[in-house]
């Protein structure tokens, strides 16, 4: 049904309806509607539909679904946390596998919006509370005792007045029996076990002794393998192929035409490789091809002076900048990026056509967005959603482009036509970063004034880029395209932020920590500017500014200190920039050095106020890996288009950043009674803002557009 | 035509096109997994495995290549994940996404067989072939160092 992984045994892709294997009984719940998340997203209609993410068995074992699929940012871990914490299990009997497709159960899914703990840390902690009462239930029940005063411990159900126990297993049966009980409570937090530790993680074991299991890892005897050629220009056709040199490369097996391109599929990926190098294929390339990088920031550029959707409005922006006496005006810009996870994309399906219509659809696939691939694949065969088994494998990097399901189209078009037979499709790198659906490149003309006394008093932004999140219609302002401009907390009178839709066709989506990335570099590079005009240090501005927004405030105060904010050693310079996204607030100071024209990065001081921490180990990580993603984007990632088509195709062209360039990292998590926030995406805004704004530091010029380049600033 | 070689301790034969890159061959041939495809150009490190005891990049090496040698494979590096990279791995709780977490580790346990205490020069010059994307590095660099007292028997490291 799904991947296995468990820190006592290994995973074991292959295995069918785990669910419904073994002992014991599942138990189900009805979790209340008021466990929806902030968006209103990721769970079912009503009151009514029961919740599955618990398996205990007769033999002891403890058995978590896990809702959320794993691409490193630890939701098997973390997810079994809250589980255990209110189930008051054995930790060390808990396994976990990925839940299969059901939306009756587990609502729409998907990874996205750093939504793992904050749509998860209630309904889950419900769910092992709720879980834990009807196991007591089940002991009183036995005992003849009164379940006030029974106890639990580490998956014994205790009985003080009488020294008797149970173990869980004992009674799992017994106790899915029971009506299920509405309004646990749940566990002071002051009473957690696993909550707030540096639980090991689970999913270690298997992914240092090569048995975790990738959606490119799907392997089955007599299976087919399969590229495709796509046109190098977006939105591009074939108009036409000769296959017979393809045919004839030895392994070969067919050569097929889909929707999106022109399939080789043969008896290993490297003989459909060398298939596709000997295809001939003519395309109609469309109107993309017209455009090349110069002209999209030209474009963007023009958009820009244009009348935009309004996204915010304070005061006047207009009158306070025509009655201001010092003011600037300074244009940014950064490029289209790659999303470029470890794993490329790929996708195994089985498509079994069965007797009287009742075919059967099969995906492996390491994907953010498990309902959408089931419908995708329902679509294409025809088949009821159903009929569609999704087999949600660990993902090699999702960073948003596993939210989209056109590597799951093309999969399941080849093995339509190949049934009967498994069919893995493999994205090249190239492939992986010629094709992807990328962070939109996107254009901003700032305006902003400051008082006599040198306090900002206007901020102007007007927004260029193109929208995949539904903006443009009817004036409507896509929210992705403005983020982190519109939501900036600084107080300032007079701010007007308006966003016009520029869009040459390349394909965008969401990105890690999506508008905010390109955003948080132009504003809080802008707010930098602002702070020199008025003559005023970048931190004290910002604390005067944030006075009103206490939990941005402490972080920022947090980051000051640790980076012993205006005495960095002789040589460095420091840059601040802060951020609220995805429900939690960060601030980082990049602490600099360039020597020579050089840039050198050598230290970040990061402070986050996620909310409750279910595992700092895992926050830690994960913001160190936002900074590491933050950095490669900022240091080193463009996407440039040469007539339509992506110029970089492997790490030479599009190079990632190295040990060797690793800086060091302080970590500062405060944690809060707050609403739980996000943290995959929390930490890589401000990376480039706050490099930037330590450069003009150094070197008083400043960094308007990505990546930041020696050009820039030397 | 056959190719001869021993896979993690295994007489293993193969009629595959003696191009194919070893990579391929172990992954949709042999049904290894473990070892991943990230580029296909030896830019990332995600395949890297051994070769007669030294790291190779397994999507560049034709399988020819391999004839009458011997590939270790991580499948192949421990019989039950006790090699000392991969427990400090574990104690270091290094992986992420763990994609290219097969490589890394074939990377170190090549590089320490070769240097008993690498250096944080040497772990550079040596890892800078081996990217991670979710930005494991400072506990890459960590367990490598830890890797190196748990073979010298240094016992501790966070249980």
């Amino acid at each position: 049904m799904s991947v296995m992984v468990s820190n006592a045994t290994n995973s074991n892709f292959t295995r069918r309806d785990a669910l419904r294997t073994g002992a014991g009984l599942f138990l189900g719940f009805f979790l209340p509607e008021r466990f929806l998340d902030a968006q209103g997203r990721g769970r079912g209609q009503g009151a009514v539909n029961p919740n599955a993410y618990i398996h205990i068995g007769a033999d002891e074992s403890v058995r978590f679904i896990i809702v959320k699929a794993e691409m490193g940012q630890g939701t098997v871990t973390s997810l079994s946390q809250l589980l255990a914490d209110e189930l008051d299990c054995d930790w060390k009997r808990v396994s976990t596998e990925f839940a299969p497709v059901n939306p009756a159960l587990y609502g729409n899914q998907g990874v996205y919006g750093s939504q793992s703990i904050r749509a998860t840390y209630f309904p889950l902690r419900q769910a092992g509370a709720t879980a834990r009462a009807m196991l007591i239930e089940a002991a009183a029940q036995k005992w003849s005792a009164d379940k006030a005063q029974l106890r639990t411990d580490s998956g014994f159900v205790l009985n003080p007045a009488t020294g008797a126990k149970l173990s869980y297993g004992s009674i799992a049966e017994d106790a899915a029996k029971l009506a299920v009980p509405q309004g646990v409570a749940l566990k002071d937090p002051k009473q957690f076990k696993y909550i707030g530790k540096s639980v090991k993680r689970l999913d270690t074991k298997s992914k240092v002794n090569g048995t975790a299991k990738f959606g490119l890892d799907a392997h089955f005897p007599g299976m087919l393998f399969a590229v495709v050629e796509r046109c190098p220009v977006f939105g591009g056709k074939v108009s036409g192929f000769d296959a017979t040199k393809a045919k004839a490369v030895p392994g070969v097996k067919d050569v097929v035409q889909i929707s999106g391109g022109v399939a080789v599929v043969a008896e290993n990926t490297w003989a459909a490789m060398q298939g596709r190098k000997a295809l001939s294929v003519q395309f109609d390339e469309g109107p993309v091809a017209a455009f090349s990088t110069p002209d999209i920031t030209k474009m963007f550029q023009e958009y820009a002076q244009k009348p935009g959707a309004v996204a915010k409005t304070t005061g006047d922006a207009a009158a306070a900048m025509a009655s201001a006496t010092k003011k600037i005006e300074a244009e940014y810009h950064a490029p289209y990026q790659s999303h470029t996870p470890m794993e490329p994309m790929n996708c195994t399906v089985l498509v079994t056509t069965g007797v009287d219509g009742n075919g059967a659809c099969e995906v492996w696939a390491s994907t953010q967005s498990q309902t959408g691939t089931r419908q995708v694949a329902a679509q294409i065969t025809g088949l009821k959603p159903e009929s569609v088994i999704v087999h949600s494998a660990f993902m090699g990097g999702g960073f948003g482009r596993r939210s989209g399901t056109d590597y799951v189209t093309e999969a399941v078009e080849i093995a339509k036509l190949n049934p009967g037979k498994h069919v893995k499709l493999t994205w090249s790198r190239e492939d992986d970063m010629r094709h992807d659906l990328y962070r939109p490149a996107s254009y901003v003309k700032f305006g902003g004034a400051v008082d006599g006394d040198g306090w900002p008093v206007a901020f102007t932004a007007k927004v260029a880029c193109p929208s995949f999140f539904g903006g443009g219609r009817g004036g409507a302002v896509d929210g992705t395209a403005v983020e982190g401009i519109h939501t900036l907390e600084y107080a300032i009178p007079n701010i007007q932020v308006d966003w016009r839709k520029a869009d040459p066709g390349i394909p965008t989506t969401f990105w890690r920590a999506v508008g905010y990335t390109q955003n948080t570099f132009f504003a809080e590079g802008f707010i930098d500017e602002l702070a020199a005009l008025g003559g005023k240090d970048p931190l004290e501005v910002r604390r005067r500014m944030l006075a009103g927004s206490p939990r941005l405030l402490a972080v920022l105060n947090r980051a000051a200190e640790g980076a012993n904010w205006g005495k960095a050693p002789a040589g460095h310079h420091q840059g601040v920039a802060v951020v609220n996204n995805i429900g939690s607030y960060t601030a980082m100071v990049a602490e600099v050095s360039v020597v020579n024209k050089k840039l050198k990065v050598h230290r970040f001081v990061c402070a986050v106020d996620c909310g409750p921490v279910v595992n700092p180990a895992i926050v830690k990580q994960q913001i160190e890996s936002g900074i590491v993603y933050g950095l490669t984007a900022a240091l080193k990632g463009e996407i440039t288009i040469d007539r339509g088509r992506v110029k970089q195709g492997n790490f030479h062209e599009y190079d990632m950043l190295r040990i060797d360039e690793m800086p060091k990292i302080d970590v500062h998590i405060l944690e809060t009674n707050n609403n739980p926030g996000g943290i995959g995406e929390a930490s890589v805004p401000p990376v480039a803002p706050a490099i930037a704004n330590a450069i003009f530091a150094a070197t008083r010029k400043r960094v308007r557009s990505l990546p930041i380049r020696p050009e820039l600033f030397a | 035509m056959a190719i001869n070689f021993t896979l993690n301790g295994s007489q293993t034969s193969v009629d595959v096109n003696p191009q194919t890159p070893l990579l391929w061959v172990l992954r949709d041939v042999l049904g290894l997994t473990g070892t991943k495809f990230g580029c296909g150009m030896a830019l990332c490190g995600a395949c890297t495995v051994h070769m007669n005891g030294g790291a190779i990049r397994s999507c560049i090496t034709p399988v020819s290549n391999v004839a009458g040698k011997s590939v270790t494979t991580i499948e192949g590096l421990s019989p039950d994940t006790t090699h000392p990279v991969q427990q400090a791995w574990i104690e270091e709780d290094v992986p992420q996404c763990g994609y290219c977490q097969s490589g890394q580790i074939m990377a170190v346990a090549s590089l320490l067989a070769k240097t008993a205490k690498p250096s944080d020069a040497d772990i550079d010059e040596a890892m800078r072939g081996n990217i991670c994307r979710c930005g494991t590095y400072t506990q890459i660099r960590a367990a490598i160092h830890r890797a190196v007292e748990i073979k010298s028997g240094v016992k501790g490291g966070r249980a």
